[in-house]
């Protein structure tokens, strides 16, 4: 089985086994390694990557789904951690074993493309899909407004 | 952090002494208290080639002739921001300037980077008990000074001036009297290794008014590599020809695999090796997702006859009621004072109470992994991990080779959380045992599944609460049993010393079920300080006092506990009416020498049974504070791992089998159920420092029971506090 798709705007082409899915693509076959394992079964978010512009769990995400698509991974993201979200994430200084980040950061920045100036409850709701083990849930939030203020601020 | 170098380079060689070698010139490594021989070259070695045995042999600090100022980092980084306190502690002394600072993974040496153990026993590369900061204070800060010294010396030397002429800025020497100064890089260039450097005394340290990083705002090393996802966990690490590795693991602890599907598994698409492990088979092969579609297939006839096997937590659980009420004797006694008996016999009053809970799982978001190399001659070893405990893992890895620990060497990853199973290092003496069986590199990898089935969990236990009053009111009498597996893991936070009673009797009841337990963020005070907060409160309701008034009165020979609890009130307003529908609770507890407290402002749905903890206004005194900002981080953290605990975090065992898998049937807190606002107050002190990491935890199940008592009236007694539980309690 053959698959072309674009993966953070180069076309691939890869020749995986037809079980194989996204998540092991990017990170043992492509050593695309800041998408994370966490739960294997799309309950807790790590994996978080586009699809299309739209937030999936890559860890349920056979790679038969992808002919034709284009993926972003954590890596693609921005160039020299430029991303608003990311700005954010350290001014907040959210991160602490940092492990679920990626994936939290993903879905923060599925949300802000389609919503601009996203409330807390909506915040909340986006983003609970994604669990944080360290706690810095507050510290998203804080950081999802400071980079909704400076997309706003243009 | 650098990426390991094993990324670009299997089996990198990179000793100490070949590293200093390959960038002299230009470079100096500063030896602290090289006073023991004073050749900095096999100062500088490795545990391998060091010759030195002296505990005082340590280096710390690197800076080359750009100014760059390299300073290595000794504890495990799991999100609790070490690794940037403690290069803080080292950079304050010797006057860095923070903004050239890089901090890089130490050697895993406990003899030069190792913090002296309790009771001055040895010295210890281990990151638990909230003990990294505490511990290295006052040896770091001296390690800077010694640094310092150095650099004044050396230009001491230079412009042939007294020492004593010299002062420091960031990164810079001054001599004021010629007008003259020079950056540390320039110093670099030209300075000598000095071999009598002077013990610096703890009194000739900065004062904490004359701190410039120490107390103040400095953001963590870690975090710019923790948002583009380059932080590299050893999940990450990939070393070629490396076989992947899964486990299928006895679902009862104790039991063995009989005999498997060997032929047909080894028949399967890309497995490479099968290995019978004691407690489990290992399946290894060039493709993890071949791993698993043989893991499926795999059938393991398991021996029988485990005492684990008999284990039915919930049943068990009831059960431990008849121990504590047996009169059992020959109880632990953690604490014996005065005659609690007696006076409870004759007290005006009394009171008692059981406080049950469940086993809990760390649920770190890393699923458990590691990658060994054996070598092809089978006595040595490289490790790539993330551990708390990396001296542990290493003695570990030796034994199974039956081999030195110096031929075993340990490259140290971030953690993707510990809390206390990464101090565990079963998951690397597994990967070590199938790298050997094949001698080749190995990355075994558990599934979350694998990480819940052989778990090692917070036990649960029975506590019961006795207490005898004076006509006065006041509490004279304190019994404390508690029944359960783990015993100190139980015992921890059992004593109260900050409550002024005269007659205490602490003391657990040991038993023993063979499952599998380990230590978990705030080990046992996440449950005996629940249970002690809890009853507390509840005299105080029975007595027709304001709990905050009680629990003054119990602490009010403890100013500096006082403080801490007052601090919390005060914050909350306590004592004003709280929103329509909320209640207020209040808790106070100590951990890891730090004391905190908290208001939790708490909601009920009765017809879900689903308890809303809205705000929490919580107070910590830990001494003197390194990195504020990083306290508030982890005291933010504590809180919600431990509301996460007290509302629905439950294990549950049949016939020894865990039964929860992954996060549908095992819920962690997640952002909507988080509180709305966590408000965390630093008290000011000159103290030492104490822990921080854990200390948010044990307040946490105490307010939100106060809390709910204080809505409906009734008493939650049983964490965690599940829906389910609060509906069986609101039909009562």
């Amino acid at each position: 089985m053959s698959i072309e798709f674009k993966l953070n705007g180069s076309k691939t082409k890869l020749d995986p086994q037809p079980e194989t899915t996204l998540l092991w693509v990017l990170r043992e076959h492509l050593k695309l390694t800041g998408t994370k394992f966490g739960c294997g079964s799309g309950l807790c978010g790590a994996c978080t990557v586009h699809l299309n512009g739209q937030p999936i769990r890559s860890c349920i995400t056979p790679v038969s789904a992808l002919a034709g698509k284009s993926v972003t991974t954590i890596e693609g993201l921005s160039k020299n951690q430029s991303h608003p979200l990311q700005k954010a994430w350290v001014e907040a200084q959210v991160p602490q074993c940092g492990y679920c980040q990626s994936g939290q950061i993903m879905q923060a920045a599925a949300l802000l493309e389609s919503n601009k100036n996203p409330s807390r409850e909506e915040i909340v709701a986006y983003m609970n899909g994604n669990i944080c083990r360290c706690g810095t849930y507050l510290r998203i939030i804080r950081a999802i407004k400071i980079a909704s203020a400076k997309v706003n601020e243009g | 952090m650098k990426k390991p170098d094993i990324l670009d380079n299997h089996m990198p060689s990179l000793s100490r002494r070949r590293f200093i070698a390959g960038t002299g010139g230009f470079t100096f490594m500063i030896s602290i208290g090289g006073l023991i021989n004073g050749n900095w070259a096999s100062a500088n070695e490795d545990s391998e080639g060091s010759k030195n045995k002296g505990s005082n042999i340590t280096v710390w600090v690197k800076i080359d002739s750009e100014g760059t100022i390299t300073i290595l980092n000794p504890s495990a980084e799991m999100g609790q921001g070490s690794m940037t306190a403690l290069a803080v502690l080292i950079a304050e002394e010797m006057d860095a300037d923070w903004s050239k600072v890089k901090v890089e993974h130490s050697p895993i040496d406990p003899k030069i980077y190792g913090r002296p153990g309790w009771g001055g026993r040895g010295y210890h590369m281990i990151t638990v008990g909230s003990f990294t900061v505490s511990g290295y204070f006052k040896p770091l800060r001296q390690a800077g000074a010694q640094a310092r010294y150095v650099l004044l010396k050396n230009v001491s030397m230079k412009w042939k001036i007294p020492l004593t002429e010299l002062k420091t800025e960031p990164s810079m020497v001054i001599h004021s009297a010629s007008n003259r100064k020079i950056s540390y890089g320039e110093i670099a260039s030209f300075a000598e290794t000095i071999k009598e450097i002077p013990e610096i005394p703890e009194k000739s340290l900065k004062k904490p008014g004359e701190f410039r990083l120490i107390g103040k705002y400095v953001p963590r090393v870690d975090i710019p590599e923790k948002v583009d996802g380059s932080a590299i966990y050893s999940m990450d690490v990939n070393v070629p020809d490396m076989l992947y590795a899964t486990i299928l693991r006895t679902p009862v602890n104790g039991n063995q695999p009989e005999s498997f599907n060997e032929k047909e598994i080894k028949s399967m698409q890309g497995i490479q090796k099968i290995v019978r492990l004691k407690h489990g088979v290992g399946i290894l092969g060039k493709r993890y997702e071949n791993l698993i579609s043989a893991k499926r297939r795999l059938k393991v006839k398991w021996s029988k006859g485990a005492p684990a096997e008999m284990f039915d937590s919930e049943k068990i659980l009831e059960g431990y009621k008849n121990v504590v009420g047996s009169g059992k004797k020959g109880g632990h006694v953690l604490n014996q004072q005065g005659d609690a008996d007696a006076a409870i016999q004759n007290a005006h009053r009394i009171y008692s109470s059981d406080y049950f809970s469940d086993h809990v799982y760390h649920a770190q978001m890393e699923p458990l992994n590691a990658i060994v190399s054996v070598n092809p001659a089978g006595d040595g070893a490289e490790i790539w991990a993330g551990t708390q405990s990396p001296s542990g893992a290493i003695k570990a890895v030796a034994k199974l080779l039956g081999t030195s620990p110096r031929k075993i060497k340990l490259h140290p990853c971030f953690l993707g959380g510990g809390f206390g199973r990464r101090s565990m290092s079963d998951y690397i003496v597994e990967a070590a045992e199938l790298s050997k069986a094949v001698r080749k590199p190995v990355k075994l990898i558990w599934s979350r599944e694998d990480d819940f089935q052989y778990g090692a969990f917070r036990p649960m236990c029975l506590q019961r609460l006795v207490a005898g009053l004076d006509a006065d009111g006041k509490l004279i009498a304190w019994k404390h049993s508690i029944v359960g597996d783990g015993r100190r893991l139980l015992s921890s936070g059992a004593k109260i010393p900050f409550y002024d009673i005269p007659n205490q009797h602490i003391e657990i009841l040991g038993l023993s079920h063979g499952v599998r337990l380990k230590h978990w963020r705030a080990v046992g005070h996440g449950f005996t300080k629940f249970a002690i907060e809890s009853f507390i409160d509840e005299i105080a309701e029975a007595e027709g006092v304001d709990s905050y008034q009680f629990h003054r009165q119990v602490m009010h020979n403890s100013p500096r506990a006082l403080k801490v609890l007052e601090t919390a009130a005060d914050m909350a307003g306590w004592g004003r009416k709280p929103p329509d529908g909320h209640a207020f609770g209040i808790s106070f507890a100590e951990r890891s020498g730090s004391l905190a407290a908290c208001v939790a402002e708490v909601s009920l749905e009765k017809s879900s049974g689903k308890i809303k903890v809205h705000r929490i206004w919580s107070s910590l005194d830990a001494g003197i504070v390194v990195q504020p900002d990083n306290a508030v981080a982890q005291m933010e953290s504590a809180i919600i791992y431990g509301l996460s605990s007290v509302l629905s975090e439950r294990i549950t065992f049949k016939d020894g089998k865990v039964q929860q898998s992954n996060f549908h049937d095992y819920h962690v807190m997640r952002i909507s159920d988080a509180p709305e606002e966590i408000h965390v107050k630093i008290i000011d002190s000159n103290e030492s420092p104490s822990g921080i990491g854990e200390t948010g935890l044990p307040i946490t199940g105490g307010a939100v029971a106060n809390a709910v008592a204080a809505l409906s009236g009734i008493r939650l007694k049983h964490l965690p506090f599940t829906p389910d539980q609060v509906k069986k309690a609101l039909k009562l």
